[in-house]
């Protein structure tokens, strides 16, 4: 048959080491990322092996699920925390790790900082104990999230075991309107999708949406790819990604930079290669997006109502549960419900394109007396480039304190917990029951939309504020 | 890590007929500090299980004590969300040893290969059956047979086969894990690596 390849097929034959019968292949991964509550179950495995790890500089340890994002430099209050902290950093120094702990100049979101110092790259496999980790998909790498045993396997063998993955393409072309993000785009494929549709897949995203989008809007839409079940997201890399990439503290330079952009070139999907399923959507249809429900597939265009039991596809006995959970009925409009809470950050929307969004909002404005914000940058390099760009004083101006970097209450596992029965606008990833704390309601939406709830105290469509601007 | 090896299981079962069960609800990210694989059980589905005052509630099925076994089963597309392989190991350590449902989540899926847990894919026809028989009588045996890929409801003998690749069959009949696998062909690993630059 025809030598075609789809640009996964590329990346991921490359990479096969080894090829079971009637298993799963053997797959060489170029560069994993690791944080301090998915690994330490992994070294102690390779402890009772008497193993080390096979090749340390091929691994990179961050410090963001479980620290605080006020006063870092003071001890971690939280003995479990600490502990786990302290094991990471531990585990770091015996392997020869690169280690960005707390306080670390480098330190931040594992996705968020691996793009920026050039870890991420075109072509290459990328794995961390994290689901997210598809957010580096965004280069064109093969990007995913495993389990500790997997962390413990790259650690001992630089491989993991995995049956290849069927390929989906999802294609969006046209234009994006007004208040539209990225975020926007991916919540309408999930809620097209449901939280299953493209498990088994490997997705590629193409279209001139994407192409259009910048480096940090294509990793807002291959973080998400996991909520649709998809174990990651890809698109192929262009002039957009070298630039991002080039200069970067661990990105290649001169003849290895030549050698490395010969390979980057060819990472395009070929022109007549098959994906096992095609799907296609009008991106001029897309509108600002909130989630009504429990899962990221429970979405709908924030002008709309939430869907009568009978029209929705997630599964009727989980729709149910969702909305008594939100305490929301079906058929109503979400728009004016009132808000507590507001969280900028995580590895979806904590990088600087997300602040500068939220603030060109909030400028001029006040937060709302009844909103709690939190402002939680992805990394100390999202932190610096805030205050180097002066959103700081726009953002102090409107009544809003900026946070210390971590995953903070995406996943609610330090001490930023959404308390129980408080309704969030959040940016992050998931509004599962209780993730962001225990009875926490979380809407899922963009920094647009969660800067208007910022500002009014409640759900509101940013085109409204938008246009105000636009007149005054 | 090592985990007993799975051949046949006869056990009755814990019907859990909720869809799109994530791993926030199997464990919820603030049991997840420890730096051990232990205990783990006891917080699995906490947030379901017990009320904020650590009371137990009622209505949930794991304090039911109409229900137990060594089987439990869930509705569509269960282990969605995060790659914790804790929410597994909770599983594992509350002393369940198979999880079926019609549908998986991937890496959720790939995490009980991993620990010893036998996830089984059934049809939606088979899984609504399973609930039907268990809730009708609780004390419903069902027989999950590796060596022959089948799933069994003794009392009627219905059954269904479902698929697993023979790799991992083997492993898990064995108890054998992946890292033995790989440091097998380490060999190959390093001739792979010394080609391929950073
Ligand atoms: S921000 Fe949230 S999703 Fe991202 S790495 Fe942290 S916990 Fe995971």
């Amino acid at each position: 048959m025809s030598a075609t390849k789809t640009l996964f097929d590329k990346v991921w034959d490359s990479h096969v080491v080894h090829k079971i019968e009637n298993g799963p292949d053997v797959l060489f991964i170029d560069r994993h990322m690791i944080h301090e509550v998915t690994s330490p179950v992994a070294f102690l495995g390779l402890k009772n092996r008497g193993i080390g790890v096979l090749y340390n500089e091929r691994t990179f340890a961050t410090a963001d699920h479980n620290t605080p994002t006020i006063n870092q430099h003071l001890p971690v209050a939280d003995p479990l925390s600490a502990n786990q902290l302290k094991m990471l950093e531990e585990n770091a120094n015996e392997h020869g790790i690169s280690y960005w702990g707390l306080g670390h100049e480098k330190n931040g979101i594992v996705h968020v900082v691996g793009p920026e110092y050039g870890i991420t790259q075109p072509g290459a496999t990328i794995v961390c104990g994290d689901s997210h980790t598809s957010t580096h998909g965004a280069f064109g790498a093969i990007a995913f999230g495993i389990g500790t045993s997997e962390v413990e396997m790259v650690l001992a063998t630089q491989c993991i075991m995995q049956p290849k993955p069927k390929r989906m393409r999802i294609n969006i072309n046209g234009e994006l309107s007004k208040g539209v993000t990225p975020k926007d785009v991916a919540l309408f494929i999930i809620s097209q999708l449901t939280t299953s549709g493209a498990t088994g897949y490997f997705v590629e995203y193409a279209g001139d949406i994407f192409r259009n989008m910048s480096m940090e809007g294509r990793m807002t839409v291959c973080n998400l790819s996991i909520e649709m079940g998809a174990r990651g997201g890809m698109i192929a890399p262009d002039e957009k990604t070298f630039e991002y990439i080039k200069g970067r503290e661990f990105t290649p330079t001169g003849a290895d930079w030549d050698k490395a952009m010969a390979y980057w070139e060819t990472l395009y999907t070929d022109k007549d290669a098959i994906f096992d399923k095609e799907l296609t959507f009008d991106g001029s249809l897309i509108e600002p997006m909130i989630t009504y429900g429990t899962n990221p597939g429970m979405g709908m265009g924030i002008s709309k109502d939430i869907p009568l039991a009978t029209a929705t596809q997630g599964g009727a006995s989980s729709y149910k549960k969702s909305l008594e959970y939100m305490k929301f009925n079906e058929g109503e409009s979400m728009m004016g419900k009132t808000i507590d809470y507001v969280f900028l950050g995580s590895c979806t929307n904590g990088r600087i394109e997300d602040f500068r969004a939220f603030t060109s909002l909030v400028k001029g404005r006040k937060k709302a007396d009844n909103v709690t914000a939190w402002l939680v940058p992805g990394s100390h390099k999202v932190e610096a480039a805030i205050k180097e760009e002066g959103l700081l004083d726009i953002l102090t101006e409107a009544g809003f304190e900026l946070r210390e970097p971590g995953c903070s209450a995406c996943l609610a596992m330090n001490e930023d917990k959404i308390p129980a029965g408080k309704l969030a606008v959040s940016t992050s990833n998931r509004n599962f029951e209780g993730r962001q704390g225990p009875g926490a309601r979380t809407i899922l939406a963009s920094p647009l939309v969660a800067a208007a709830a910022a500002v009014t105290g409640k759900v509101t469509d940013p085109r409204e504020l938008m246009e105000e601007v636009a007149i005054h | 890590m090592a985990y007993d090896k799975f051949n046949i299981l006869t056990s009755t079962a814990v019907p859990l007929p909720i869809e799109n069960v994530d791993t926030d609800q199997i464990i919820p990210a603030r049991f997840l500090k420890a730096t051990e694989r232990k205990g783990f059980g006891d917080n699995l589905f906490r947030d379901w299980r017990y009320n904020q005052d650590n009371s137990p509630k009622k209505d949930f099925v794991l304090n039911d004590p109409t229900y137990s076994g060594k089987i439990l089963v869930g509705g569509k597309n269960f282990g969605s969300g995060s790659s914790r392989e804790h929410a597994a190991w909770a599983v594992y350590d509350y002393g369940f040893r198979c999880v079926v449902s019609s549908f998986f989540a991937d890496i959720f899926r790939n995490n009980c290969l991993n620990i010893g847990v036998l996830p089984v894919q059934v049809s939606a026809e088979f899984l609504q059956k399973i609930f039907d028989a268990v809730e009708a009588d609780p004390n419903t045996q069902l027989e999950v047979s590796l060596p022959e890929q089948k799933i069994t409801l003794l009392p009627t003998g219905e059954s269904e086969s479902f698929d697993i690749n023979g790799y991992k069959k083997n492993n898990m009949m064995n108890g054998f894990d992946d890292i033995d696998y790989l440091l097998n062909i380490k060999k190959d690993i390093e001739t792979f690596a010394a080609n391929t630059p950073l």
